[in-house]
C-alpha cells in the first residue's frame, strides 16, 4: 500500500479516501517506532464509563482525557497490534475493489491470519471501533457493516432510498409497506436515505415487537400522528442515527417506550446519551432531547402493573447504573432507588392487564401529556 | 541352644547366627485382650495389619542378610469375609527348628533388646497375625522356609496354643522350592478388602516409596498384579546397635540393667552398659549422686538409682552417635518418590531434605522431608501427607500425628500453597513425605500409629518442612519468572517479526531491524541449558543471550551434585571447588549477542542433572533469567542459611494504563 490517492477506484466515497490515508498513517507510525528500536504502541482514549464526560455544547457524552496504551510489551497488546496491521491491509483491499464486508465476515476472514486470528466476534468489533476513533472515520468508510438489521418504521413518513443498483426509490412507511414496516438499511446517511415528507408530530421508539405490533394494530400512528420505530432490543447504530436525523432535520421530538428493567434503561441511554463504546461518535448517534416515557418504576406503582422479581444480575446492573455518569440526574436517581426498593421489574406489555386498548387509550396519552409531547 | 561352628561361608550361616539371638519373652493372652492396640480391631484394619507385619518382617530379614529384598504379597479372596494373605521373600530363611518358635510365640524375636532403629520393634508382629487368623477362621497358618544350606524347603501348618504360649504344629513336610532361600507365610483371616486411603494397595505403594531398594510384587484379590520395581541397588546403611543413652533411661530399666550387668562396679557399669559415658563422666555422675563408684551394681537401692538419674541430667554428656539410624537419604527419597508417584506426573520434585540427627530424651532421631508438586496432582484438595517412621508407613490416626501437626503449623502461603489463615492443612497439588528415623520412635499409643508431638520432634519437623517449602517456592518463582519471560519470548520471536513485516508491506518500505525493540521488550540476559546423557557422561551446554540494550559482563557458576566430577569445560573455569561449585569469568557479551559454555560431568545417574543449578554473579539479578543470584554466604552450609524469603521483585512500573486490560463492569451493548 503506497500513499497514492485511490482516485482510480470508482465509488470510493470521500470518507473512504480519507480512511485510506488515515490507515496508512497508523501503519507508518508503527513502522517508524520499530525502525527507531522502540516498542511499538498505540495510544487510545480509554473507553470505560470512568472516562466519559458530558459535552455541554453537543449535549452528548464523549470520551474524556484518559488514555490507555496498547503495546507490544505484553503478548495481548502485541497480538492486537498485529491484528491491526492485518485489518488495515484488509480494509485497503476492500476499498480498492469496491467491496464491503460485515464485521462477522471479517471475523471469519481472520481465521486465515494465523496468530492474528480473532478469538471472539467482540474482538473484531472493538478493533473496528478503535480504528474509527484513531482515524476519525466511521466504519462505513472502512466498508465494514454490522450484522444486525436496522429498525422497522411505520408511520406517515416518505423516504427516498438509493438502492444497491443506484436507483432512487420512494417508500412511504405506511402505505408502501407491509405490517412489519420499512426496515432501515445499515447506512442511513444522506447519500443513501433522504426524507421526503411526513405529517408526524413526534417519533416513538419502542423496545418490544409485541408492543410495536399492538400500537400498529390499534392505529396509534394515525391517531396520534406519530412515527413508530421498532428498536429491536438494543438499537443498532443505524437506528440511532435515524432517530437523530429525524430529530435534527425534521425537528421531531423523540420518545422511547421500553420495559421497566435496567437493560431497557440502557436502551434509552444509548438512544439519548450515547453508548459508552461509541462515545467517539455520540454526536452522530445520540439524541439528547429524547424523553423516556416508560415503563418507569413509578409506573409500576401508579398503574399497579404485574411484575417479576429482580434477579441478582438485575440488581448488579442497577448498581452499575448508579455509578454511570449518564444516569446521574434527579429523575434517574430517584427511579433507580425506587426500583431497588420495590425489587421488581415489569414489561411494557403488562399494560394489557387492563385490556388491549389500555395502552393507546389511557397510558400513552397520559404519559405523553405529562411530557408535553401530546 | 546348640552353637554351630562357622565352617560354611558366612551368609549361609546368617540364619543360624540370628537363631542364637532369639530370646524368649513370655506373655500371650496379652493378644486376646489387646487386639485394638495390635491393629486387629476391625476386619479392614486386620487385613492391613497382617500384610504390614509380614512385609516388615521380610524387609528386615533381607536387610540383615545384606540381600536386596524381593517381596511377593498376595491376597486371595476365599469368601466375602475371608481372605488369605501370603507374603514371600528372598531372605536368608529360618532354620527349621526356629520356624515354629519364631512364628508362634508372641514377643519372640531377635530385635527386642537391642536399641536399634528397625521396623518391627516389639517382636509381636507376625505371630499376632497368625493368632488373629486362627481366632477368626480356625485355620492354621502355612509357613514355608528354606535356608541356603537346605536342598528342600520346610513347610508347616501352625497353630498357637494361647494358654501355654507354645506352637502347635498341625502338619509338617518337606517340599521342593525353586528359591535358593526365603520364607513364605500364608494366613487365612477374616478381613475386608477396600481400596483408596488406608488400604493394602496404599500401604504397599507407600512402602515402596521409602524402600527404593526393594522390589515388590502385589497380587490383589481382583485385577492385575502390580509390580514396584526397585529404584536402586544400594542397600540401606546397616544400623549399628547402640547401647542406651543415659538421658533416655527409665528408673525401672536402670535397676534391671544394674541387676543383670556383668560389671562388678557401678563406675564400669555406667561406662560399659551405656553409650557416651567416659570414665570421667562416670566419675562425675557418681560424685553428684553420692554413689560410690566401687560398689556392686546389683546392690543399688531405689534411692541411689534415682540419684543417678538426677545426676545424669546435670552432667554434660555427648549426644548419642547417629549411626544407629538409617535415614533414606535425599537422593533415594527422590528416586523412591519418582519411581512410585511418577505416574501422577508431578511437575516438580523439591530436592528432598535429610536433617542432621537430633536428640530427644537421649534418643537420636532424624527427620526427612520430600515434596512433589503440580502436574496431574489434584489442585483443589488438601495436600496429601505421607507419614513414615523407620521406613514403615503410618496409615492411621493422621489427625493425632506430630507430622500432620507440624505440617499444619507451618504457614504454607509463603511457599505457594493456599492455606486459610496460615493454619491447618494447606490446599494445592502437592504430596508431602515425612520420615522420622529413630532408635525409639515416640508414638502416641501402643498401637504405633501416630508420632507423639514431642517438642524436639515438632521443631525438627517444622524446620524440615519450612526448608522444603522454601525449595518449592524457589522453584515456583523460577517457573513464574520463566513463564513471564516465555511470553516475552513469544512476542519477540513470533509476533513482532510479523508486525514488522506487515507494517513494512503497508507503507511500502524495507522490513526494519528488530534488535533495538527486542532488547527493550526482553530487557534480560536469557540463560538456558541443555543436557545430553551418553555413556555415563552428562554433556551440558549453557547459552547466554544478551537481550539488554547494553553489553554485559558477568560470572557464571554451576553447582554440581555430590558425587559428580567435572570432566571437561570450554572455556576453562577460573575455579573448581570441592563442594561442587564451578565458576567461569565470561567475556563481555554485546547487546543482542550470545555466549556459550560447554562442560562434561561424570559420575552421576541419568536424571541427576536434569536441571543444573546455575548462578550468575556480578550482574543485577533482575537482569538475568535462568540463573539465580549467588547466595552471599556461599561458603557457609547453604542449608543452614535460614533466611526469610527474598522480598518480592518489584513489578515493572507501568506509566500507562493497559488499554486492553481496562474492562467495563457490564457490557454496554
Amino acid at each position: 500500500m503506497t500513499k497514492k490517492k485511490a482516485a482510480a477506484t470508482p465509488g470510493a466515497s470521500k470518507g473512504s479516501l480519507k480512511a485510506v490515508d488515515e490507515l496508512y498513517d497508523i501503519a507508518s507510525e508503527i513502522y517508524d517506532q520499530l525502525k527507531d528500536g522502540q516498542i511499538p504502541k498505540m495510544v487510545l482514549p480509554l473507553r470505560t464509563k470512568g472516562n466519559i464526560r458530558f459535552d455541554t455544547r453537543s449535549q452528548v457524552w464523549k470520551y474524556g482525557a484518559l488514555k490507555g496504551a496498547r503495546t507490544a510489551k505484553k503478548l495481548r497488546g502485541a497480538l492486537m497490534l498485529l491484528r491491526t496491521m492485518y485489518v488495515l491491509e484488509f480494509i485497503k483491499g476492500m476499498i480498492d475493489q469496491n467491496k464491503s464486508s460485515t464485521l462477522r465476515e471479517m471475523y471469519y476472514i481472520s481465521e486465515g491470519w494465523d496468530l492474528a486470528k480473532f478469538h471472539a466476534q467482540d474482538e473484531s468489533n472493538l478493533l473496528a471501533e478503535d480504528l474509527e476513533i484513531i482515524t476519525e472515520c466511521m466504519r462505513e468508510d472502512f466498508r465494514l457493516r454490522p450484522e444486525e438489521s436496522g429498525a422497522s418504521v411505520i408511520g406517515n413518513l416518505t423516504i427516498e432510498e438509493t438502492t444497491r443498483n443506484g436507483e432512487n426509490r420512494r417508500i412511504n412507511c405506511r402505505d408502501d409497506v407491509g405490517d412489519a414496516g420499512y426496515t432501515i438499511p445499515y447506512n442511513v446517511e444522506k447519500e443513501k436515505v433522504r426524507f421526503r415528507g411526513h405529517d408526524a408530530k413526534f417519533v416513538m421508539a419502542i423496545e418490544s415487537g409485541g408492543m410495536f405490533d399492538r400500537l400498529v394494530e390499534n392505529g396509534f400512528d394515525e391517531e396520534s400522528k406519530c412515527i413508530l420505530v421498532h428498536l429491536k432490543g438494543q438499537p443498532s447504530r443505524s437506528t440511532r442515527r435515524l432517530l437523530k436525523r429525524l430529530n435534527e432535520e425534521l425537528k421531531l421530538p423523540i420518545s422511547t417506550f421500553t420495559d421497566c428493567d435496567p437493560w431497557s434503561f440502557r436502551i434509552h441511554a444509548s438512544v439519548a446519551y450515547g453508548a459508552i463504546k461509541t462515545a467517539h461518535i455520540s454526536e452522530y448517534l445520540a439524541t439528547p432531547t429524547a424523553e423516556f416515557v416508560g415503563i418507569t418504576p413509578s409506573d409500576i406503582v401508579n398503574y399497579e402493573m404485574p411484575t417479576d422479581g429482580l434477579t441478582p444480575r438485575d440488581v448488579g446492573a442497577l448498581h452499575a447504573e448508579q455509578t454511570d455518569p449518564r444516569f446521574n440526574d434527579k429523575f434517574w436517581k430517584e427511579e433507580i432507588e425506587t426500583m431497588l426498593r420495590l425489587n421488581k421489574k415489569a414489561e411494557q406489555q403488562g399494560l394489557a392487564k387492563y385490556g388491549l386498548d389500555y395502552v393507546t387509550d389511557t397510558y400513552l396519552p397520559e404519559k405523553l401529556g405529562e411530557l408535553g409531547i401530546f | 541352644m546348640p552353637s554351630l561352628a562357622a565352617t560354611s561361608p558366612p551368609n549361609k550361616n546368617i540364619a543360624e547366627e540370628l537363631a542364637k539371638k532369639q530370646r524368649e519373652i513370655a506373655v500371650s493372652e496379652f493378644f486376646e485382650r489387646n487386639r485394638q492396640v495390635l491393629g486387629y480391631d476391625s476386619p479392614t484394619k486386620a487385613l492391613i495389619t497382617a500384610v504390614k507385619e509380614g512385609v516388615e518382617n521380610a524387609l528386615d530379614a533381607c536387610e540383615e542378610a545384606d540381600v536386596l529384598p524381593e517381596l511377593l504379597v498376595e491376597i486371595r479372596k476365599n469368601s466375602d469375609t475371608e481372605f488369605t494373605v501370603a507374603i514371600e521373600d528372598n531372605g536368608p530363611g529360618i532354620v527349621k527348628k526356629q520356624v515354629p518358635l519364631v512364628f508362634a510365640k508372641l514377643l519372640y524375636g531377635s530385635r527386642f533388646f537391642a536399641l536399634r532403629a528397625t521396623r518391627g520393634q516389639q517382636g509381636l508382629g507376625i505371630s499376632g497375625a497368625i493368632m488373629y487368623g486362627q481366632i477368626t477362621t480356625g485355620k492354621p497358618a502355612v509357613i514355608r522356609s528354606k535356608t541356603a544350606n537346605d536342598d528342600v524347603a520346610y513347610q508347616i501348618q501352625l497353630r498357637i496354643d494361647t494358654r501355654k504360649n507354645k506352637p502347635d504344629i498341625v502338619k509338617e513336610e518337606f517340599v521342593s522350592w525353586e528359591r535358593v532361600s526365603g520364607t513364605r507365610v500364608e494366613i487365612a483371616l477374616k478381613g475386608r478388602y477396600i481400596g483408596g486411603k488406608q488400604s493394602v494397595p496404599e500401604y504397599i505403594k507407600s512402602t515402596a516409596i521409602v524402600n527404593p531398594h526393594a522390589r515388590i510384587t502385589y497380587r490383589p484379590p481382583e485385577g492385575e498384579p502390580v509390580l514396584f520395581e526397585r529404584a536402586t541397588e544400594e542397600l540401606p546403611r546397616k544400623t549399628v546397635e547402640i547401647k542406651p543413652h543415659p538421658y533416655g533411661i527409665e528408673l525401672g530399666t536402670l535397676l534391671s540393667m544394674a541387676k543383670e550387668t556383668e560389671s562388678i562396679r557401678v563406675s564400669s557399669f555406667l561406662q560399659g552398659d551405656f553409650s557416651r559415658i567416659s570414665p570421667r563422666v562416670a566419675k562425675e555422675i557418681c560424685e553428684i549422686a553420692l554413689v560410690p563408684g566401687e560398689m556392686k551394681p546389683k546392690n543399688l537401692t531405689l534411692d541411689q538409682a534415682k540419684a543417678i538419674l538426677e545426676a545424669v541430667k546435670k552432667v554434660k554428656i555427648m549426644a548419642p552417635e547417629s549411626d544407629c539410624l538409617s535415614p533414606i537419604g535425599e537422593r533415594l527419597i527422590k528416586r523412591g518418590m519418582k519411581n512410585v508417584l511418577g505416574n501422577m506426573r508431578p511437575e516438580f520434585y523439591a530436592p528432598p531434605l535429610t536433617r542432621e540427627p537430633a536428640v530427644y530424651s537421649g534418643h537420636p532421631f532424624q527427620v526427612e522431608v520430600g515434596i512433589v508438586f503440580g502436574g496431574d496432582l489434584p489442585a483443589d484438595q488438601p495436600i496429601e501427607v505421607l507419614r513414615f517412621a523407620n521406613r514403615v508407613p503410618l496409615l492411621y490416626q493422621a489427625g493425632a500425628c506430630a507430622a500432620t501437626q507440624a505440617v499444619a503449623n507451618v504457614d504454607w502461603r509463603r511457599y505457594g500453597l493456599e492455606q486459610r489463615g496460615g493454619q491447618g492443612l494447606p490446599y494445592g497439588p502437592a504430596i508431602v513425605l515425612v520420615h522420622v528415623a529413630s532408635v525409639k520412635v515416640p508414638y502416641t499409643s501402643e498401637a504405633k500409629e501416630a508420632l507423639a508431638a514431642i517438642p524436639e520432634m515438632l521443631e525438627e519437623l517444622e524446620l524440615a518442612l519450612k526448608e522444603s517449602g522454601r525449595r518449592l517456592k524457589t522453584h515456583l518463582n523460577k517457573k513464574e519468572r520463566k513463564a513471564k519471560t516465555r511470553e516475552k519470548f513469544d512476542i519477540v520471536q513470533k509476533v513482532l517479526p510479523q508486525i514488522a513485516a506487515k507494517s513494512a508491506a503497508v507503507v511500502g518500505k524495507k522490513v526494519p531491524s528488530l534488535d533495538g525493540t527486542i532488547t527493550k521488550i526482553m530487557g534480560v540476559v536469557w540463560v538456558e541449558s541443555k543436557t545430553e546423557f551418553t555413556a555415563g557422561i552428562h554433556h551440558v551446554t549453557v547459552e547466554m543471550h544478551n537481550f539488554t540494550p547494553a553489553g554485559k559482563k558477568f560470572n557464571l557458576h554451576v553447582l554440581l551434585p555430590r558425587g559428580a566430577t567435572l570432566a571437561k569445560a570450554e572455556p576453562k573455569p577460573y575455579e573448581v571447588k570441592e563442594d561442587g561449585k564451578v565458576s567461569w569469568e565470561l567475556k563481555r557479551i554485546g547487546s543482542v549477542e550470545r555466549e556459550t559454555v560447554v562442560f562434561e560431568v561424570a559420575g552421576l545417574d541419568k536424571d541427576e542433572l536434569d536441571d543444573p543449578e546455575l548462578f550468575a554473579s556480578g550482574i543485577s539479578p533482575e537482569l538475568v533469567i535462568g540463573a539465580e543470584p549467588l547466595p552471599g554466604d556461599w561458603d557457609l552450609n547453604y542449608h543452614e542459611f535460614e533466611s526469610e524469603e527474598e522480598a518480592p521483585k518489584a513489578e515493572e512500573p507501568e506509566g500507562e494504563v493497559d488499554y486492553d486490560e481496562a474492562e467495563e463492569a457490564l457490557p454496554d451493548d
